[in-house]
């Protein structure tokens, strides 16, 4: 089938303004855009400019805007658009760099804003430290963050005020406010009571619908609200 | 000077052996790590199924044990020496990865879980034993993270998308890098009295793979650009299950929960080839075993792949006719929960590469370009070693996939590769760091970018009207057809031509992009090149090896032969010429016999 792909472009060192680009490609219903995005720059512009690596879900470095809503190229089969026409464009609130490129600085930067690290100075046991399956499961969604930032440029509070720490960095907060082994809870839920913290979340659920590790992102923002809210972690 | 950075030691890499390495580096010198990729972004997060380690948390199991599994498994061409080495420091590093607060899954005793993995065994009854400690099916994405957090929490230096490009050799010893920061597309030298090579593999030369866009053998083809050998290339994993014609990996942790392969005419083939642990023999006894069935037409519908099942009436129709047991004396059962909430990301691949439901229906597989056994040479401490006398460059190590220790001979147990870069990570930033508080800093040449500036502007400046992807193609289908799995000497020497013919044409790329800000394409050129050099080096090295062992099946040689090949290649590129050396094998209590699974 052929399909037709309309691609941001944009290169610092050439253009004052963004453009648009469409490349019309034959494909099988079974690529990936990313397949799509590859053959494009293989045979007919090499200059577009994105970042992959895995090509499967898992190392999360091409996210980008297809038809509009943030997902990662690598995941998003051609059968699975419904359409022949594809419009790709960089994640929103982040300063676009090059084409599909964006800033990752201010995310990462949040990230690390809320001591994305597991925290226990209890001296450790000769073998591991003990946690019932269930203790462990407490914790599971979140510890599949892949910081792929689908979640957070798809985000309104943070597209306002890139100083929020935005859902990929709660999500962080919570596999580590809900890990029975962590020691640093206090101060986790200290940052996250923060001016740039839990609370600029208003529920819009463009996190959880967007996570292409299918993390329940608004309920995980939830719980943390809720352990903020009453000191208690359960 | 711009652009000039001194740290005591440099890390060219962020995977798994990078971080390990700069983690514990860091303690005792300062210490950059640069990637070409955002940490997090590094090949160890796709790593599955588990790290081995005799934790004895489910059976009853042994490091020895592990050691002989590895020594079997690696055809008896991994150092035992290194090997016992890693297995017995195999059960601290994974209460120190724990320690870390890696999210292991645990047993209803609230130790780490473990399950069965390929070539794993209990030394006593020859049957499968539980010894991958596992996340889910994530257990590499959780390392990386947990690494990478870690590194945070230490305050080591990160260059993030800063592409090496060449190493500085400064009168045989190694004086630090040249790195192109991605973003400004200017030039960097980091000057170091240890520089770490941690860059991953190369299986991108092959059509059908597992592996990154990233997996480019940069370190490989950096070192060999600067004279020194790589060592036994020609051995490189196929694993059995990668998703048909896509070559995701499916986790060999499918068949340790159950999961078997059938053929065309729904028959479990691999009580043929290995009658006693069947699907959980060593992953190339398994690739070829699929590919004889292939090709004896029992493919399915006659094509090329066969079926991965784990549906739950199956894994437990063949867990009962194998007598499997829960470690309660129970018979194995497991459901389709069960296996959802072990196995969630293959369940979430299977749905969306192939629409799927691996639970209700058989996965459609074939063996897939997975991992290099060879690569730069180290002894285990990172020490990169120089020739066939085991003589080191001062100041240069390596860890992870691009060193070649060898712990893994001529094939990797599952399992194995995590475990190679927590240890060998480890020890070599111990090492590094040691080396450098009685070092001073290497004198620099006067221009320490020349070679990079030669080999940047060579592909900025060439012209013609060859594609880089019909290169890149022509290169993978040769590769895969005729350096794969099965190989012979006639196909071997069409595949050099082919390969030299492309590295010919490559200089006849022209480029469209001659800007600086990210130009991706002037990367991917050096990397295709860096693959090339690595795919001539493959094949060479494979060529001259006359026997079948492990990774490495010959066709017309179908045997092992120790009294001849018992030994380590070391390969050169000097001038052009290729040459090849070899290097004995360190024996310990392990003599070679058959090997059957």
């Amino acid at each position: 089938m052929q399909v037709t792909l309309k691609i941001f472009r944009f290169n610092p060192e050439k253009d004052k303004k963004p453009h648009y680009e469409t490349y019309k490609v034959d494909a099988e219903p079974t690529d990936r855009v990313l397949d799509l995005l590859e053959y494009i720059k293989g045979y007919y512009d090499g200059s577009l400019s994105f970042r992959r690596s895995c090509a499967h879900g898992m190392c999360g470095s091409d996210a980008m805007r297809i038809n509009g809503v943030n997902h990662l190229a690598c995941k998003v089969l051609v059968k699975d658009i419904r359409s022949n026409h594809i419009t790709v464009e960089p994640i929103l609130g982040l300063r676009p760099i090059k084409d599909l490129i964006v800033d990752m600085e201010p995310f990462m930067e949040n990230y690390r804003a809320v001591m994305p690290y597991f925290v226990n100075d209890e001296p450790a046991p000769k073998k591991e430290r003990l946690q019932s399956i269930e203790a462990r499961e407490r914790f599971d969604d979140t510890t599949k963050c892949i910081l792929c930032a689908c979640c957070t440029t798809s985000c309104p509070s943070f597209w306002v005020n890139e100083e929020y720490v935005g859902p990929a960095a709660i999500v962080t907060a919570h596999r580590f406010i809900f890990d029975s082994r962590d020691r640093a809870v206090a101060e986790r839920l200290k940052l996250m009571a923060g001016q740039f913290g839990v609370y600029r979340c208003h529920t819009i659920y463009n996190c959880t619908t967007s996570c292409p590790r299918e993390i329940q992102v608004t309920k995980a923002i939830g719980e943390v609200k809720r352990a903020v809210a009453t000191g208690k972690i359960d | 000077m711009k652009n000039y950075h001194q740290f005591d030691v440099v890390v060219v890499g962020a995977g798994g052996a990078g971080l390990m390495a700069a983690m514990y580096a860091s303690k005792n010198a300062s210490t950059a790590v640069l990637s070409k990729l955002y940490p997090t972004r590094s090949h160890t997060g796709a790593a599955q199924g588990g790290v081995g380690a005799a934790l004895g948390n489910v059976e009853e199991d042994h490091w020895e044990w592990h050691a002989y599994d590895t020594v079997k498994g690696s055809d008896y061409l991994g150092d035992q020496d290194a090997i016992e080495f890693m297995c017995q420091e195999a059960i601290q590093a994974v209460f120190e990865l724990e320690h870390m607060g890696l999210p292991f899954s645990r047993t209803p005793e609230g130790r780490i879980a473990q399950r069965p993995f390929g070539g794993h065994t209990n030394n006593i009854t020859g049957k499968p034993v539980p010894r991958a400690c596992y996340a889910a099916d994530r257990t590499g994405h959780m390392i990386l993270q947990t690494l990478y957090q870690q590194c945070i929490k230490n305050h080591v230096n990160f260059y993030d998308e800063f592409q090496v490009i060449d190493l500085l050799v400064v009168n045989g010893t190694a004086a630090g890098v040249v790195a192109l920061e991605l973003a400004t597309g200017e030039l960097h030298i980091f000057h170091a009295k240890a520089t770490i090579f941690a860059t991953g593999g190369h299986g991108r030369v092959w059509e059908i793979t597992s592996n990154a866009y990233a997996y480019t053998g940069d370190g490989v083809a950096i070192t060999i650009r600067r004279g020194l050998p790589a060592e036994d290339l020609e051995f490189f994993q196929f694993h059995p299950t990668g998703i048909y014609r896509m070559g995701i990996l499916i986790t060999e942790g499918v068949r340790g929960e159950g999961g078997v392969l059938i053929n065309g005419k729904g028959e479990r083939f691999m009580e043929d080839y290995a009658p006693t642990v069947k699907d959980l023999a060593s992953r190339d006894v398994v690739s070829r075993a699929m590919y004889l069935e292939m090709r004896e037409g029992r493919g399915i519908n006659g094509k090329r792949y066969l079926y991965l099942d784990m549906r739950p009436e199956v894994v437990n129709k063949y867990a009962a006719s194998d007598g499997r047991k829960r470690p309660d004396g129970t018979p194995y059962v497991v459901t389709g929960e069960e296996l959802l909430s072990k196995l969630p990301d293959i369940v979430d691949f299977s749905r969306t590469y192939l629409g799927v439901d691996p639970v209700s229906q058989p996965i459609p597989v074939q063996p897939t370009a997975h991992y290099a056994m060879g690569g730069i040479p180290t002894n285990f401490y990172g020490e990169v070693i120089i020739d066939e006398e085991n003589n080191i460059m001062p100041g240069l190590y390596a860890a992870g996939e691009c060193a070649c220790v060898s712990v893994h001979g001529a094939n990797r147990l599952g399992t194995n590769s995590l475990l190679d870069l927590v240890v060998f990570g480890k020890h070599t930033g111990l090492r590094a760091a040691e080396f450098s508080k009685g070092a001073s800093f290497p004198v620099l040449p006067a221009d320490p970018a020349e070679f990079t500036h030669q080999q940047l502007d060579a592909i900025l400046t060439a012209k013609g009207d060859e594609k880089i992807l019909d290169i890149a193609n022509e290169m993978k289908g040769v590769m895969f057809h005729d350096v794969g799995v099965f190989r012979t000497q006639e196909g071997m020497q069409a595949a050099l031509e082919k390969v030299r013919e492309l590295q010919e044409r490559l200089h006849h790329v022209q480029v469209s992009d001659h800007g600086k800000i990210f130009n991706t394409e002037l990367i991917n050129l050096w990397e295709l090149d860096n693959l090339l050099e690595v795919a001539e080096l493959t094949t060479a090295s494979a060529l001259a090896r006359t026997e079948s062992r492990g990774g490495h099946a010959r066709e017309d040689y179908p045997k092992r032969n120790d009294a001849e090949w018992l030994k380590h290649t070391l390969a050169w590129k000097i001038d052009g010429e290729i040459k090849l050396r070899y290097k004995s094998v360190k024996i310990t209590k392990y003599q070679p016999k058959e090997r059957v699974y």
